[in-house]
């Protein structure tokens, strides 16, 4: 594993540094510890890009992501099926999102995606139910999931549609002091 | 130079044929076409940018020339390199094929671009204009405009190499799939080599790339390298408090330690020493001796802790420290620098809270969206803060439900006297128990025969009224029935209450004791007086010769008094160790004893402990930062007398600060239901501003007023300590300073300064209540303007008949040729011509307006006619009125 041409050429480590926050060491170790969710699938040289994906299971095990509520969600909005099969790039992707440096606007944008939980570009009622949900671990009674979810509705909701779209979530996003301190 | 002229006709000839862009448009758009598909699809990003680049192009030419000068490897040089570039060119390709090679060159470019379509969305409009101008250039006049044409494309050729920069520096910041990511990156890395060799910056990638390489290096580690753990449960939000004001107080206590090391130091320079431990030595015989119930600090009584060590020496050693004078300047600063410290924390906690002035806007949102800390990896800590979160949104739903309660009133006003009524009692009682149990140790202080008990009755009543209080205040509390963050709020100031009688009740109490001592000193001091007198006579009797000089003594060499000084430090001091004691046992019994035993009787008990009856202690983080907030107090009071405290302390904070550390992560739950008192931490600062100034009373008092010890101490043989600061600036300051400070403490001068002061007061606070009113205002107004927009999208279609009767006539009146006829008292030209234009797109034009509605501002001329006019026939008439004016002019 310490030789670094045998996982990727220079120019590979070069693109992956200009597309993601991370340098080439962390691209190296991002690699391993992707090589070591499944050693058997995923191969050490990455050179000629081979088409390998992990399953959802997998990588919603890592330590970063165990505990997390959304990490089914996480995971699932980051892959391009949709269904949380990650290949190394969008593994990449996620953790170059999730990283500190990220900028806000990114993280507003995938947040949303996140907790998009139907996918259809809004964030409506059901969404807001499930991700209040998984934030409380199903604690609330569900009159007072109702209550909250119709609040944060009308609070954040400007053009009256009863759902949030991504101008609602970004505006109300933005202000808030606990998002990406 | 002849290549900046070139441009300049380039750049003219561009903005010539802009006009004619729209002659030309079905050929761009032709080849444009399949580029804006992807484009669109994609969406969003960068729009806003091409929107102004293709707004004002020709500026834009020379910006972006400018940036690449800046941003280039090369920088002066490379303006003139891409003209001689492009001279050369021109030279080499001009005369022979002319118009062939530019075409080649074109479609090269389209080849470029076909390859990386997605990523010049960004500027397709721009180049789909640009395009239609050079193959409109190229066709109609290929040989004179040729080479201008050539400085165009390459001035377009530099644009789009910065684009392509741009793109890859900014590519980590799209939100597109990696896979594309790459693709993009790899075409755009591609273009920029191919042709940023030609424009001679091939160094410019390089260079990003060091700086890229160097900002990660320098921005430190990525996420998941650093394993994290908050602070756990509900005590998240509200142990910030707690830490705020207890890194506050250690700072404060190293500040003050920092100061007295200064103090210290040079006090123990070999002499002094010498002399302090004669006098030690022979004072502490004397005075245990004689006062029985000094042992406990029998031997620490005489040490750096307490006043009594500090010698009277004006100056001690070479370097002339003045002890005394720094003790007081000392003693007085320290309380300035804790009074300034305190209130510029509070500054920036009104400004800091000042930013969450909005914050009832977005609680819900806020709160659902933003409240998991995505960095948690510990199991436990996810667990707790679940269990945070789900507190902090039932807190929310209280407050929601709270706001709409309405219940007997007077059955609540009733209980609430009651309430207050039982609280002031129990106050009382306390304070009273405090007096007596003071009077009461001043009888024993004459005896020999005391008890452990006895002896510390006072230490112990006052941390067990310290214990039992608040939780009876909040039994209480239950009668009123108030919202939780008030009901908080009272409770502090109850706890606090008490705290402040205790002390000030101990306060009064010790006055007495030391009025007494000061008689009992009076009295020492005769007998030494006395004393020495005798031996002065003794001397020269004894050895009967009258030349001979007694060697020289001092009354306070004879007999110790009492030196209550340092009595009241030995108190301060007892009062804090017993508070720690209490505290560390509180801890140790209430929580940790009662937490094991929970723990593991569970598994034998008729019912479940854990979540039953006793369950395990709950953090109570307001009765600890009023704790905390209450020994700060003690010590500020204390340090005067016993500088040693400060250090007694820092340690004790230090340690409680790890050992609570341990007790809340280890043993105790988060509370049900967690209010903080205030958003800005200034609630506490408050409490701590007060008591401060509460504690700064007696200590001034004493330093006034009182005659110090005339025996021990560094202002001993002084009527009033300040009287070191006379004698300093009597004897070591020159005259005239003297002079200027008689006159500066002249209260004609202190008077009207005071004056002034006041009315400063007064000024600055009508000025800020203003600002208050204005800010309110302003808040209000904004929230109307968000009720209005709200409301305005609500009912866009189905209350605001106005509107809507304006969008259905729209698009009929753009069908007519000529239009805006509906203002015939503005017979203007201009606008009329105008808006031909913008009509002829007609389609489009129902849909902007719709939008635009939102703006009424935009609206107004419009939809005035309509309304006075009415639903009738107006509509009609107007345009007809408005076709006969407007015809004219088209």
């Amino acid at each position: 594993m310490g030789n670094k041409q045998t996982i990727f050429t220079d120019e590979q480590l070069d693109a992956y540094q200009d597309c993601t926050f991370f340098t080439r060491k962390e691209i190296l170790r991002l690699h391993s510890r992707y090589h070591e969710l499944a050693p058997h699938l995923v191969p050490m040289d990455y050179t000629n890009e081979p088409d390998c994906k992990l399953p959802l299971a997998l990588i919603v095990d890592m330590p970063e992501l165990k505990e997390n509520p959304f990490r089914n969600r996480i995971v699932e909005s980051f892959s391009e099926d949709g269904m949380g099969n990650l290949s190394f790039n969008e593994f990449v992707d996620m953790f170059s999102v999730l990283s500190e440096m990220a900028p806000r606007e990114l993280k507003a944008i995938y947040a949303f995606k996140i907790y998009d939980y139907n996918v259809d570009n809004y964030l409506c009622k059901e969404d807001l139910e499930k991700t209040l949900n998984k934030l409380t671990k199903e604690e609330l009674t569900p009159e007072e999931v109702e209550l909250v979810c119709e609040k944060a509705i009308e609070e954040a909701d400007l053009d009256g549609d009863n759902k949030l779209s991504y101008t609602d979530f970004e505006n109300m996003i933005s202000r808030a002091p606990d998002f990406l301190r | 130079r002849g290549g900046g002229r070139g441009r300049g006709r380039g750049k003219k000839a561009g903005s010539d044929e802009e006009e004619d862009d729209e002659d030309e448009a079905p050929k761009g758009r032709g080849r444009g076409g399949n580029r804006r598909k992807p484009a669109n699809k994609r969406g969003g990003g960068k729009n806003n940018d091409d929107d102004d680049d293709s707004e004002d192009e020709s500026p834009k030419k020379k910006r972006g020339g400018a940036a690449n000068r800046k941003k280039g490897g090369k920088a002066q040089d490379s303006d003139e390199d891409d003209s001689d570039d492009g001279k050369g060119k021109r030279g080499k390709k001009g005369g022979k094929k002319g118009g062939k090679e530019e075409e080649s060159g074109k479609g090269k470019k389209g080849d470029a671009k076909g390859k990386d379509k997605g990523k010049d969305k960004d500027d397709d409009k721009k180049k789909k204009k640009k395009k239609g101008d050079s193959s409109s250039d190229s066709n109609s006049n290929s040989d004179e405009e040729e080479e201008s044409m050539s400085e165009g494309e390459m001035a377009r050729l530099m644009e789009e190499v910065e684009e392509k920069k741009k793109l890859i520096a900014t590519i980590r910041n799209k939100p597109w799939r990696m896979k594309r990511r790459l693709v993009l990156l790899k075409e755009a890395q591609q273009f920029v080599d191919k042709f940023e060799g030609a424009l001679g910056k091939g160094k410019g990638r390089k260079w990003y790339a060091y700086k890229v390489m160097m900002t990660k290096v320098l921005m430190g580690l990525p996420y998941g390298s650093i394993p994290r753990k908050t602070v756990p449960r509900a005590e998240q939000d509200t142990a910030q408090d707690y830490s705020v004001l207890m890194d506050f107080n250690v700072s404060i206590r190293k500040d003050d330690i920092y100061f007295l090391l200064s103090l210290y130091f040079p006090s123990k320079q070999k002499n002094c020493l010498y002399h302090r431990f004669f006098r030690v030595a022979k004072g502490f015989t004397f005075c245990c001796y004689k006062r029985p119930n000094g042992r406990l600090f029998g031997y620490c009584k005489y040490s750096v802790l307490f006043y009594g060590y500090y010698d009277d020496k004006r100056t001690i050693g070479p370097l002339k420290f003045r002890l005394p004078l720094s003790y007081l300047m000392v003693g007085i600063g320290s309380f300035g620098y804790s009074l300034m410290l305190v209130i510029r924390t509070m500054a920036k906690n009104a400004d800091v809270g000042g930013g969450d002035g909005e914050e009832g806007e977005f609680t819900f949102a806020w709160k659902m969206f933003t409240s998991w800390d995505y960095l948690i990896g510990n199991a436990e800590t996810a667990d707790n803060k679940y269990a945070s979160i789900t507190t902090s949104f039932k807190e929310s739903i209280v407050d929601e439900q709270e706001n709409q309660k309405d219940e007997n009133i007077h059955l609540r006003r009733f209980l609430r006297v009651l309430a207050n009524f039982l609280i002031t009692c129990s106050l009382g009682g306390s304070g009273y128990l405090i007096y007596f149990v003071v009077k009461r140790s001043q009888e024993f202080a004459n005896r020999d025969d005391l008890s452990w008990y006895e002896k510390n009755e006072l230490e112990i009543i006052m941390s067990l009224l310290g214990l039992v209080c608040p939780p009876l205040f909040e039994t209480i509390a239950e009668l009123e029935d108030y919202h939780p963050r008030i009901a908080l709020k009272w409770q502090l100031g109850r706890i606090f209450a008490l705290f402040l009688g205790n002390l000030y009740t101990f306060l009064f109490a010790l006055f007495d004791e030391v009025n007494s001592k000061l008689e009992e000193e009076q009295s020492i001091k005769n007998a030494s007086i006395w004393a020495m007198k005798e031996y002065y006579a003794n001397y020269t009797r004894m050895l009967n010769d009258s030349d001979a000089t007694p060697p020289p003594m001092n009354p306070a060499d004879v007999i110790r008094g009492p030196c209550w000084e340092t009595l009241v430090g030995i108190e301060f001091v007892k009062l804090t160790v017993s508070d720690i004691q209490v505290t560390y046992l509180t801890i140790l019994i209430g929580d940790f004893a009662r937490a094991v035993i929970v723990r593991f009787l569970n598994y034998c008990w008729c019912w479940d402990l854990e979540a039953g009856f006793p369950s395990y202690g709950e953090f109570d983080i307001s009765g600890n930062v009023l704790g905390l907030v209450f020994n700060q107090g003690m010590i500020w009071m204390g340090a005067f007398y016993a500088p040693g405290l400060v250090g007694i302390n820092v340690l004790r904070l230090l340690s409680s600060m790890y050992y609570q550390c341990w007790a809340v992560m280890a043993t105790n739950v988060p509370h049900e239901r967690v209010f903080k008192a205030s958003k800005s931490n200034n609630f506490y600062m408050g409490l701590l501003l007060l008591i401060l100034f509460l504690s700064l009373l007696p200590v001034v008092y004493t330093i006034m007023t009182l005659p110090p010890s005339f025996d021990c101490g560094p202002f001993s043989g002084r009527a009033k300590m300040f009287d070191v600061i006379m004698e300093t600036i009597r004897l070591d300051l020159p005259a005239f300073m003297g002079t200027l400070f008689s006159y500066a403490a002249n209260p004609g001068l202190i008077i009207p300064a005071v004056l002034l002061m006041v009315l400063a007061i007064y000024y600055l606070n009508s000025v800020s209540k203003a600002y208050q009113n204005s800010n309110m205002e302003l808040k209000k107004k904004m929230q109307m303007a968000r009720d209005e927009e709200k409301n305005r999208r609500n009912n866009k279609d189905s209350t605001n008949q106005v509107m809507k009767d304006l969008e259905d006539l729209l698009p009929n009146r753009s069908l007519s040729p000529p239009p805006e006829p509906e203002k015939p008292p503005e017979p203007e030209a201009k606008p009329t011509k105008t808006k031909p234009g913008s009509a002829g797109k007609g389609v489009n034009l129902q849909k902007d307006v719709a939008l635009a509605s939102s703006n009424p501002n935009a609206r107004g001329p419009v939809d005035r006619p309509p309304g006075p006019r009415g639903p009738g026939p107006g509509p009609g008439a107007g345009r007809g009125r408005g076709r006969g004016r407007g015809a004219p002019p088209s």
